[in-house]
């Protein structure tokens, strides 16, 4: 306790100093001055300076060693006889993986959501074990997303547990990797295995949050659940579930890790997602375009940002609509 | 008072210490396909012992550090004082010139000079290190399924169809899954590109659009992995120039016929020990020749070290010739210093299939073509190797067409070789 006298003592002289001189209004501009630094350092600076990429050609690494272009990386990756059809488009690979990457995010947030919330409701109730349950359910956030990736490369390969499986109950093994269709699918349940946990604590605390007696006076009223959950749950836990939702909408258009584990992008380019392309054209092909890649992760950041803005924009007007009623 | 003092000396000579530690290190960063990483280690440890004031680190990475990484600190004019790399030719600006610097410029270029230019700039006589290797791409069976299924083994003047043939009686017969199969490798596609008559050097030095020699076995090779012929999975299970081998799956004895190179050789040796026989069988023959790909790992200085004057004794001493000697007799690899490879080695192993192996491979590199020992000097093969690659495993997925794929291939050398302001 005396410790703690003597440490608030000593920040408060130097703090009463700076107080003096910004004034009141200016200390709230002090103590964000430390994050917004580290803002500006991690995420302003190195969004400029990709920028600077994207408007550069060649092959060389260093900015300064770099050919200005002006929008000549945007034009190709733009430079498309019909959008719906990559094999006429000049990056056929990008729009592609535009296109990979768009029926991902439709099925992996609709079914992450679907899963996280079910599974939430579920760990909600009474059960036996809930703990046990919870931590079953959490259990896979936990481990690296490469470590996700082998898991699941070594059950799905061709000699792979499933195919042992199968083979033992009389079935023929299956080459699931080698599917387009099913590597897609093993890309979207995979991503929701590994990551649905942690989605179900934030609803978990959600619902925990919502008071009890509501639910006891809806009952006494004689209303059905599925009315309780339509009329007290979901309206009560939407922050919560649009929290989940642009949490899992950005993690879905970022994928890359555990896929680039599992399919590496195949079978061809049919699980080649918008990050990997990225990676793949500024670091991994022969004679890299640091340029491209720079463009490609521009136009994806924009898309992000729109889609966060339209979902922000949506729950602001859900909690308005909620307001007046 | 005093005891600062002391704490303030400690510290001063701890610093100087580590600064001297760090003045003598060399940091070497080796990929392996077999034991040679162990070879090596054991070699430098020797080193150490006789130069006590230079510490060599090994840093064993996988291949894929060294081709997807390494580019980028050296990019970056970082990276390690020495590497071991086999897109050597590309990147040929950041090697060291070692020529002022070895103790016996003759030596050097007396014995590796051969494929000195696989690993210089253009136009000069730059000494940028040796080949730890000397690779030919060539075939592998598996004797064992071969003799059960009472199917002879092709001779040396079979054609790639004749394996075809041979090894899907084989696979159908013995029930094994993959006939054949070809590692997922622009290099690997190009040794029977070439062999049915393909030329991909330009008369202007560069990218040449994709011929009919190459456009034939790309059609023929599509067509294997359709009718399952050709192991489908080595090929769709990756996007882009990804690096993909089906050496496991010969060592599981669940392939017929493998072709890769070489560098399996002592793979094979440790892994497959006796659980079946297998054979070197060079590379099938083509409508123009029977040429395989050569090419190799080599070892380079980096010229961003901070530390030549250790660097240049650590590549003299592995460069030397009793120690090219110990390496390749021990690691099962084939040498390019040209005074061993005269005075013969004896490679140590009692593996009679490994021995009989090189001896192929020694014979095989007879039956090069001129175009395949110009490509590994060539400054454009990886730009060609990954779109081959990339656009072949497409096709090879079934997203696109064989002739969509030839189309792609072109345009992507064209914008690669564009993109690169040469």
């Amino acid at each position: 306790m005396v410790a703690v006298r003597l440490a608030m003592g000593a920040i408060d002289v130097p703090l009463r100093w700076v107080q003096r001189r910004l004034g009141i209004g200016g200390m709230a501009t002090f103590f964000l001055l430390p994050n917004m630094l580290i803002f500006g350092i991690f995420v302003l600076l190195p969004f400029f300076i990709n920028f600077a990429y994207s408007m550069t050609g060649g092959t060389a690494l260093f900015l300064p060693d770099r050919t200005f272009v002006g929008g000549e990386q945007y034009a190709r990756l733009f430079d498309c006889v019909n959008y719906t059809d990559p094999n006429s488009c000049a990056e056929d690979t990008f729009w592609t993986a535009v296109g990979n990457t768009a029926w991902f995010v439709v099925l992996q947030v609709t079914l992450m959501i679907l899963f996280s919330l079910i599974t939430a409701l579920i760990l909600n109730r009474e059960l036996m074990a809930r703990s046990f349950w919870r931590a079953v359910f959490f259990f896979p956030v936990l481990l690296s997303p490469v470590v996700v990736g082998l898991i699941w490369k070594w059950i799905l390969q061709r000699q792979g547990l499933l195919n042992f499986g199968l083979y033992g109950l009389g079935f023929d093994p299956y080459t699931w990797l080698n599917d387009r269709n099913w590597s897609f699918a093993a890309t979207v349940g995979v991503s929701i295995w590994a990551h649905m946990g942690f989605y179900t604590l934030i609803l978990l605390a959600g619902l925990q949050a919502i008071p009890k007696d509501l639910y006891e006076a809806a009952e006494m009223d004689g209303t059905r659940p599925a009315r309780a959950f339509w009329r007290i749950t979901l309206p009560l836990l939407m922050p919560n579930l649009l929290v989940v939702v642009v949490l899992v909408l950005i993690r879905a258009v970022q994928i890359f890790d555990e896929v680039y584990v599992l399919t590496g992008g195949g079978p061809g380019i049919s699980t080649l997602y918008i990050t990997q392309y990225i990676y793949e054209t500024g670091f991994a092909t022969q004679l890299r375009n640091p340029g491209l890649a720079a463009a490609a992760s521009i136009l994806m950041g924009a898309v992000l940002v729109v889609l966060t803005l339209v979902q922000l924009g949506l729950g602001r007007k859900g909690e308005k609509k909620g307001a007046r009623k | 008072m005093k005891k600062t003092g002391t704490m303030l000396a400690a510290l001063a000579v701890g610093l100087l210490t580590s600064t001297a530690a760090l003045a003598g290190d060399v940091r070497i960063m080796w990929y392996s396909d077999g034991v040679e990483g162990e070879v090596l280690k054991d070699l430098l440890d020797r080193f150490m012992k006789e130069n006590p004031g230079i510490n060599v680190i090994l840093d064993n990475v996988s291949y894929s550090v060294v081709k997807e990484q390494l580019p980028v600190q050296l990019e970056a004019g970082n990276g390690p004082d020495i590497a071991r790399v086999t897109n050597l030719k590309a990147q040929a600006q950041h090697w060291l010139d070692l020529r002022p610097l070895v103790a016996d410029a003759a030596y050097w270029d007396e014995n590796f000079g051969g494929q000195a230019d696989w690993m210089r700039p253009d136009g000069s006589n730059q000494i940028s290190g040796f080949m730890t290797q000397i690779t030919i791409a060539g075939g592998f069976a598996n004797k064992t399924l071969f003799d059960q299924a009472g199917v002879a083994i092709p001779g040396k003047d079979a054609t790639w169809d004749d394996w075809a043939k041979a090894a899907k009686q084989v696979a159908e017969n013995q029930q094994v899954p993959f006939p054949m199969a070809l590692d997922r490798s622009g290099h690997r596609l190009s040794g029977p590109n070439l062999a049915y008559g393909g030329n991909y050097i330009g008369a202007d030095g560069k990218p040449a659009p994709l011929d009919e020699g190459s456009k034939n076995f790309l059609k023929t090779f599509v067509g294997w992995v359709a009718d399952g012929t050709m192991s489908k999975d080595v090929w769709v299970s990756a996007a882009g120039s990804t690096y993909r081998a089906a050496a496991d799956d010969f060592i599981n004895g669940q392939l017929v016929y493998y072709y890769s190179g070489s560098w399996q050789v002592p793979n094979f040796s440790t892994k497959i020990g006796t659980n079946f026989d297998w054979v070197a069988t060079g590379s099938p023959c083509g409508p123009a020749n029977c040429t395989g790909m050569t090419g190799g790992a080599g070892l380079v200085a980096v010229k961003y070290t901070k530390n030549p004057k250790d660097v240049v004794k650590v590549m003299d001493y592995l460069a030397s010739e009793p120690i090219v000697k110990e390496f390749s007799e021990r690691t099962l690899f084939l040498p390019a210093h040209k005074g061993v490879l005269a005075k013969g080695l004896d490679f140590k192993t009692d593996d009679a299939q490994a021995k009989a192996a090189l001896n192929a491979f020694v014979e095989a590199s007879k039956t090069l073509s001129d175009e395949a020992r110009k490509l590994p000097g060539w400054l454009w093969s990886d730009a060609v190797y990954g779109a081959l690659v990339t656009r072949v495993s497409q096709a090879a997925a079934g997203e696109m067409t064989v002739d969509e794929a030839f189309a792609r291939i072109d345009s992507d050398i064209a914008t690669k070789v564009k993109d690169s302001g040469n």
